[in-house]
């Protein structure tokens, strides 16, 4: 997508009524959340604990890292290292010919869809099946998820029921949910008997263990691992925990956070390959190094994909996960994003509200990181040369007594004085729906000088 | 109630446009028997620039500021937004003792008055129904009320010095912080955004048939205002110091 965050969010917020909806849809996912949030006492020091684990964890990566191989091989797990998408996708693509799989199950991972896995598959003539149903029904649509728990939640009831009737057969103009989970479930169950191999995300992963955590809704990962002889885990290389033990605290923060459920439906633990099975562990870098090495922008790597920061996010709610162009969406995808080449838009894509920093489980100062992030692009010169320029010359007017009480006493004489019409030219965005405010008579400096009894001034 | 000496500081906004709270601010601190001193060579605090990405350029604006406002006992300022950023953005400055003062006795009014003067009644009378505006640098960065995304015990700054006003009505909302889509420089690049989350805030307002909507920062105000006039809707902004102003002491 070419188009900026403003356009493209103009664009969603033109079918007002379906804006709100979308709004309204989060806001209560977020309303959830606050609630069983208040039900544990301990909540902000469950997160000042789960901050703790990763941050310690970040500084340690590389033992840990190495634990968890050792304890995955051990298990009988066999383990790849891949350093970009294309090292990734080619690993998934060897692994799939060695076992000669035509038939493949994928339940939700975002890593995947950082990494283009399915559209690569494609392109050799593989075809994977996504298999959580949010992810099923935007592969049917040949779109991209607008979030990162809940990928079709850009999508309407009757539209689902559309886009079934379409691939599954369902009745015309059947949108009943019950009805359509049906008919998903049919679907779904014979991909799940004939799956020759099972692909799943990963949500921990425990060094001392070697063991991986995947923690879904619907089953679909257990469906997928149960049936299929070969399983393959995919993983960022931050998905780290140390202990067995640290896992509590992120799976009582995990669901809560997401959706309000106390704990995911189904939280898996896979260890060791089944009996005549294979199981393999993919652990993917793809920029993650590099931002470990900057500890400026690390605390981005502590995010367990919760999407509590896009829930409460009221520009996320506002103008739609499809807006921001990157994979991660909202407030944690405009930090996480690879701003420097792309995407430099995204960090102003914020009111720097901070209802962010406050919901994530992991304390990342989201807000702050996007404030820094503006610092470096309009440094590197990745804003436009205008902006630049305008930024330059009102640090000038601002910084001086003089200049700053003549751009005030200008503003002041424009507002006043100048015909509505020019006032209002499409330049001013603020007119867009907002009136300036009226100019009053004198400024407050003014005032002062001519009203102030005391003459205790300092200069 | 101890005196001390204030340093007076009016946001370049509210100099602009909003001269009646630089007055009502100055008013109700000297009622309540403080030395006042407005430095008139004052400017900005260079949030606008800073916000943009532009911290760099906005550096000689942030020295002039701590040149105007160094020795005071306490620097007050109308906007919780304000003083969010001196606070806590004018870390990249030489954290000379000057600097350092600065930011730690820089303060929003009403925290000024609840955390140092220690008001506790202002004897004010405002019959009206009145929306509480939150906003957000004042709440989730000076902490000038519990957010509510935070599992903590429920204050408010704002909330307290109002609630005792006669004849007040304090509405509750259906989201009780929620960003009202100003932003700063956001409310320029992002204006599609920016009004829309200003509409459904005032909305939420005139659900509850609020009167007045308040806050301690005239932007968000200004930003709401802009959207209520070119509407023609009949509720209104005021800031909280032209309310805590009309008080009998
Ligand atoms: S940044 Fe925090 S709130 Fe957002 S998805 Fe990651 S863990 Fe959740």
């Amino acid at each position: 997508m070419n188009s900026t965050h403003a356009e493209n969010a103009a664009q969603f917020l033109a079918d007002e009524p379906r804006a709100n909806w979308h709004d309204e849809t989060l806001w209560i996912v977020r309303q959830k959340r606050d609630k069983a949030a208040a039900n544990i006492p301990e909540w902000e020091r469950l997160r000042q604990q789960a901050s703790a684990i990763k941050d310690e964890v970040l500084a340690n990566l590389d033992v840990y890292l190495e634990q968890f191989e050792a304890a995955a091989i051990k298990n009988g797990a066999t383990v790849f290292w891949a350093a970009d998408a294309a090292e990734f996708n080619q690993i998934m693509l060897n692994i799939i010919r060695r076992h000669k799989a035509k038939n493949i199950v994928k339940s939700k991972s975002m890593l995947t869809e950082e990494c283009g896995l399915n559209r690569f598959l494609q392109s050799q003539g593989v075809e994977v099946v996504d298999t959580d149903l949010g992810e099923r029904i935007i592969q049917f649509r040949h779109e991209a998820p607008s979030h990162i728990v809940l990928p079709a939640i850009h999508l309407k009831r009757q539209e689902i029921g559309e886009t079934f009737h379409e691939k599954l057969g369902t009745e015309a103009g059947n949108s009943d949910p019950t009805y359509l989970t049906r008919a998903a479930r049919k679907h779904l169950r014979e991909k799940f008997l004939a799956a020759e191999i099972a692909i799943t995300g990963v949500n921990f992963a425990v060094a001392e263990t070697g063991s991986v955590v995947v923690c879904t809704n619907e089953g679909n990962a257990d469906m997928g691992v149960q049936s299929a002889p070969v399983q393959i885990h995919c993983m960022g290389l931050e998905k780290i925990l140390p202990r067995q033990t640290d896992l509590g605290v992120f799976t009582r923060l995990l669901a809560r956070n997401a959706t309000g459920q106390a704990v995911t439906s189904y939280t898996s633990h896979y260890m060791q390959p089944k009996p005549e099975g294979a199981m393999y562990i993919v652990i993917v870098d793809n920029g993650r190094s590099a931002r470990l090495a900057n500890p400026k922008y690390i605390q981005s790597l502590k995010c367990i994909r919760c999407g509590g920061c896009m829930n409460t996010c009221p520009v996320y709610r506002r103008s739609g996960g499809h807006s921001y162009g990157y994979v991660i969406p909202g407030p944690i995808g405009s930090i996480l994003a690879p701003h420097t080449h792309h995407y430099p838009d995204l960090p102003f894509a914020s009111s720097l509200c901070g209802s962010c920093s406050n919901v994530c489980p992991v304390k990342i100062e989201i807000h702050e990181q996007l404030y820094h992030w503006r610092q470096d692009l309009m440094q590197h010169r990745q804003t436009s040369w205008l902006k630049r320029m305008a930024m330059k010359a009102t640090g000038i007017a601002l910084s001086g007594n003089r200049r700053y009480n003549t751009l005030g006493a200008v503003a002041r004489w424009a507002v006043a004085h100048l015909p509505r019409k020019l006032l209002y030219l499409p330049v001013n965005t603020w007119g867009v729906g907002r009136e300036l405010p009226q100019a009053p008579q004198q400024s407050f400096k003014a005032w002062y000088k001519t009203n102030n009894p005391s003459k205790k001034q300092t200069s | 109630m101890k005196q001390y000496r204030i340093g007076l500081f009016i946001p370049c906004y509210i100099d602009m446009f909003y001269p009646q709270v630089g007055i009502a601010t100055l008013e109700l601190l000297q009622k309540l028997g403080q030395e006042v001193v407005y430095p008139d060579k004052q400017t900005c605090c260079g949030q606008p620039l800073a916000n943009s990405g532009a911290e760099k350029e906005a550096i000689a604006t942030y020295k002039h500021f701590v040149a105007q406002f160094r020795g005071f006992d306490y620097i007050v300022t109308p906007s919780g937004s304000c003083a969010y950023h001196v606070r806590h953005h004018f870390d990249i400055l030489e954290q000379t003792d000057d600097v350092r003062q600065v930011r730690e006795n820089t303060f929003e009014l009403c925290e000024f008055l609840t955390d140092i003067l220690q008001v506790e009644d202002l004897k004010i009378k405002f019959p009206h129904r009145v929306g509480l505006h939150q906003s957000c640098h004042g709440l989730r960065g000076l902490k000038l009320a519990s957010a509510s995304e935070l599992i903590e015990q429920r204050y408010s700054k704002l909330r307290r010095l109002l609630e005792k006003a006669e004849g007040i009505e304090l509405i509750e909302l259906d989201r009780p912080d929620e960003c009202c889509g100003f932003g700063g420089t956001f409310s320029i690049f992002e204006p599609d955004v920016s009004v829309k989350m200003g509409r459904d805030r005032i909305a939420d307002h005139e659900r509850h048939h609020a009167e007045y909507i308040t806050s301690y920062d005239m932007s968000c105000l200004m930003h709401m205002e802009g959207i209520i006039r070119r509407q023609g809707k009949a509720i209104k902004v005021i800031h909280v110091a032209e309310i805590l102003n009309r008080n009998s002491l």
